[in-house]
């Protein structure tokens, strides 16, 4: 999902190959696999702390890119265990800000992360009612 | 500096806890504005602190409860839940206003205001201008100028018919 905002819509199912998110000349550049994987893991810490969640989480709205939802997924069972309701929810919200005017990103990240959501008891902020 | 460190694990105001006492003087008051706030933003989704800092018994049943499934809360627990941690949804903090109508009044106001003011001040604070504005000397600069033929080839006097002795139509 990266550079999204250089794509038109329905792109959902094709990846865009990986670009460079830093400008070395000669640095290594992290794949999109490698950027996700780095994430999950992040997330998937069992003794995360409020602290590092809240830190990683503004610090992936900080990137000029849309999360997938596996990162997501790690990032909701990581409230989960930070019994962080709250904090789930606002996760749902950002994301969806954070697709901006591409309307059918939001719909397929709650699509894929169904399961999650059902399993956690994570509702949306639209079941809620607070995305008005 | 250890103590502060895993006070932190709590997520809260932990600095406020940590006890600097130097020099026999005692303990230093704690400003509010030295620590964390609270801001909705769209780019820092998680604030470093919690909306409501001080729970009522209510909320502070409901937290309990929020440790157990989050299945079993109802849609106005879970809502509430946010509410103790968020002050705005997105939606609500990406509102628009209708600022933006008192300020370009405000602004038009203020020019139409300084537009008055400028009035003013040329009838009762200004004094008369100089005599060469008035017409007859005005007439006697127009005539000179055309004598000297100021720009006869395209521009000034090209104007002026010199045998009609009047503007050329």
């Amino acid at each position: 999902f990266q550079n999204f905002a250089s794509r038109l819509s329905c792109i959902i199912v094709c990846f865009p190959a990986p670009l460079a998110s830093r400008c070395y000349s000669h640095g290594k550049v992290e794949t999109d696999e490698e950027f996700d994987s780095r994430w999950v893991t992040y997330f998937s810490k069992p003794d995360i702390d409020a602290w590092e969640l809240r830190k990683g989480m503004n610090t992936l709205i900080g990137y000029d890119l849309v999360p997938e939802p596996k990162i997501l997924d790690s990032a909701l069972k990581a409230c989960r265990r930070l019994d962080d309701l709250a904090s789930a929810i606002r996760i749902l919200e950002a994301v969806k800000e954070k697709a901006g005017p591409h309307k059918d990103i939001y719909p397929y990240l709650i699509q894929e992360l169904q399961p999650t959501l059902t399993e956690l008891g994570i509702s949306t902020p639209e079941e809620l009612g607070i995305d008005r | 500096m250890l103590a502060t460190r895993a006070l932190s694990l709590v997520g809260k105001r932990a600095i406020s806890t940590s006890v600097c006492v130097r020099g026999g003087h005692g303990v230093a008051k704690v400003e509010s504005y030295t620590l964390p706030a609270y801001f909705d933003r769209p780019e820092n989704p998680l604030p470093d602190i919690c909306y409501v800092q001080n729970l009522s018994p209510e909320q502070k049943s409901l937290k309990e409860k929020e440790k157990g499934s989050w299945a079993a809360l109802s849609n106005d627990e879970k809502i509430s839940l946010y509410r103790i941690s968020f002050h705005q949804s997105f939606a609500e903090m990406n509102q628009k206003s209708s600022e933006w109508k008192s300020v370009v009044g405000g602004m038009l106001f203020m020019i139409g205001f300084t537009g008055l003011a400028v009035l003013w001040q040329r009838k009762y604070v200004y004094g008369p201008v100089p005599h060469t504005f008035d017409p007859e000397w005005k007439a006697k600069e127009l005539q000179r100028m055309l004598d000297m033929r100021i720009n006869v080839v395209e521009g000034f006097s090209s104007h002026w018919d010199y045998e009609k002795k009047e503007w050329k139509k």
